[in-house]
């Protein structure tokens, strides 16, 4: 931010057509993600953004390799010179997950082994991620805990001694400890009061626009490949809180019935001229300090979609184009009658009734 | 009206949660309760909903002291409210179909009768179609099944709900709706509202007052 913006930088992260499909009982299929592309360059942070059951949570999984045994995936997902669809399970759990990607969990304390201190998993972590030797692991985890404002003082404790904020700095902890070049953020602020939340992506932020490297563990990362190179981390934060992704983003994709149907940035998706989708749009319309109007009806079910857009059935835009015809991402948003021409922002309807 | 009279309440005696709390609302108005997690707000809303006995305080309900907290209630007094959870799946037994999720409160009550014109009234209501009605809780959404539960809510006309962060797990869109069912109820009922949660511009858009966790009682230090 001090300096004048350089060539973008290659992306950290470049997924094409990314697809996964569930084989179900009785040879049914689930779409669950469809042609997903985004690139992700260092220093950004993408917002994912959907309701439950979306997709946003597979294409997740399917980034890290953690998919069950009856997925199937197509297209492809970059990082950094690996194809991670394809990678084995040997490749990921040893060079990826952790290393290259660093995972801050939806439930810290679920992801935290209850029965160890924060002490002994900062320490284990370094260890298997770092090669950090014995007699330095005090000093390197204690500093693994300071770069997630971790305090040192509740080092000892276990996580059901933790409040929520604190749990949370402790799975980010470990989330940073292999410097890895991707920060996934899966609903990070579940849960968490409003000031948590604040807090909690302000972290983020900060993880995501401090040059990498600097903050190494111990003796230096030891030539992990995730050394960022003082460039930043990279996050891909998903998430279905509106007011958390307006406060961290610089990009927003969001996400219906297994496909991005907008990608924005962040400034123009939240401010105006507002979200071009007519999905994306009622979600914002939804929020309580706007209309808090709520989209009629439900998602189609990920096993059941219909031809042509799937958001057709709650649009009041829809004509028999887009329900016989998938519409494709074009400038940014998925639809072929998009609203919003500039100057018919969101605004328009903030004043509107009250929560029906 | 419903009245919280200096409730102390926790899971260990030494160590309350909720320490001398009041808290009135009056018949038909929506009350918003806001604080942090981990406060002791869930705990009192459990204590209001009459299923969490407190170490010390009432619960006054209609002008009438309570005659007691869970079993130790009667009958009329619990159907007298609706509780909605902020984890449906927590709260939603995962054998039951959501048609009869919905309607365990009246089979539980005798009213099985009842059933098939309450669900047929309800399931439009909150969004709910047939073939989500046939499916068991892990065949539906989070956002589905917490619909279900708010079916399940109403389905006895209570005339106090209680709703403890009914939608912090929900997406912007289900939680207006969820929060518009809520309140077509009211309107129609009358039925007074205590919502429990920690997003500030969510309760002050829905409720008509909101309260914070720390201007009551002397509680507010808790973890
Ligand atoms: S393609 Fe048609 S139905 Fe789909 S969002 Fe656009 S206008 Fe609505």
């Amino acid at each position: 931010m001090t300096t004048p913006p350089a060539p973008p930088a290659a992306p950290v992260l470049s997924v094409r057509d990314l697809s996964v499909r569930f084989r179900m009982r009785g040879g049914r299929h689930v779409a669950a993600v469809t042609d997903v592309s985004f690139d992700l360059a260092p220093g950004q942070c993408l917002a994912l953004v959907g309701e439950s059951g979306c997709g946003k949570s597979v294409l997740a999984s399917a980034l890290l390799g953690l998919l069950p045994g009856n997925a199937q995936t197509a297209g492809t997902a970059h990082l950094d010179g690996t194809e991670l669809l394809t990678a084995s399970e040997r490749e990921l759990s040893r060079s990826v997950r952790g290393r290259r990607i660093g995972l801050v969990p939806q439930s810290p304390a679920a992801h935290l082994t209850p029965v160890r201190t924060v002490r002994a998993q900062l320490e284990e972590t370094v260890r298997e991620l770092t090669g950090t030797p014995k007699h330095a692991l005090r000093a390197a985890a204690e500093q693994a805990a300071a770069r997630a404002a971790f305090p040192a003082d509740h080092l000892d404790r276990h996580p059901h001694e933790l409040s929520g904020g604190l749990a949370q700095r402790a799975a980010t902890a470990l989330a940073l400890v292999g410097d890895a070049p991707l920060l996934l953020a899966d609903e990070p602020t579940t849960g968490l009061d409003r000031d948590l939340v604040d807090r909690t992506v302000d972290e983020l932020r900060r993880h995501i626009d401090a040059p990498g490297g600097t903050g190494g563990v111990g003796t230096g990362g030891v030539g992990t490949p995730g050394d960022t190179g003082g460039v930043g981390r990279a996050l891909l934060m998903i998430t279905h809180d509106l007011a958390a992704a307006e406060r961290i983003a610089d990009r927003v994709a969001v996400m219906y019935a297994g496909r991005i149907v907008e990608l924005a940035e962040a400034a123009d998706f939240f401010g105006a001229p507002g979200p071009r989708h007519p999905y994306a749009r009622g979600l914002l319309d939804a929020l309580p300090d706007r209309a808090f109007t709520p989209i009629p009806g439900m998602p189609p079910e990920l096993g059941d979609l219909p031809p042509g857009c799937a958001f057709a059935a709650r649009c009041d835009r829809a004509t028999d184009r887009c329900t016989s015809v998938v519409p494709a991402l074009t400038d940014g948003a998925a639809c072929h009658h998009p609203p919003g021409t500039p100057g018919e922002p969101v605004a328009a309807v903030r004043e509107g009734a009250a929560g029906a | 009206m419903l009245e919280l009279c200096a409730v102390t309440a926790g899971y260990d005696r030494a160590r309350p949660v909720v320490r001398d709390v009041s808290l009135r609302v009056e018949a038909g108005e929506a009350v918003g309760l806001l604080g942090p997690s981990g406060c002791g707000k869930s705990t009192l809303a459990r204590v209001a909903a009459l299923l969490h006995r407190p170490d010390a305080g009432t619960v006054v309900l209609d002008g009438r002291p309570v005659s007691g907290y869970r079993h130790r209630a009667t009958p009329a007094e619990r159907t007298a409210y609706g509780v909605v959870f902020q984890q449906p799946r927590l709260s939603a037994d995962p054998r039951l179909r959501l048609a009869d999720l919905i309607t365990e409160p009246l089979r539980a009550t005798g009213r099985r009768t009842e059933a098939p014109t309450r669900l047929a009234e309800l399931a439009p209501t909150v969004g709910l179609s047939s073939d989500l009605l046939s499916r068991r809780p892990h065949e539906v959404s989070d956002g589905q099944l917490q619909r279900a539960c708010l079916a399940r809510a109403l389905v006895l006309r209570p005339r106090w709900l209680i709703c403890d962060e009914m939608t912090a797990m929900l997406d912007a869109s289900t939680t207006a709706a969820l929060v518009a069912v809520v309140e077509d109820y009211r309107r129609e009922s009358g039925a007074g509202l205590l919502a429990v949660g920690h997003d500030r511009v969510l309760l002050e858009r829905w409720c008509d007052r909101t309260v914070g966790w720390g201007e009551l009682g002397s509680s507010g230090a808790g973890g």
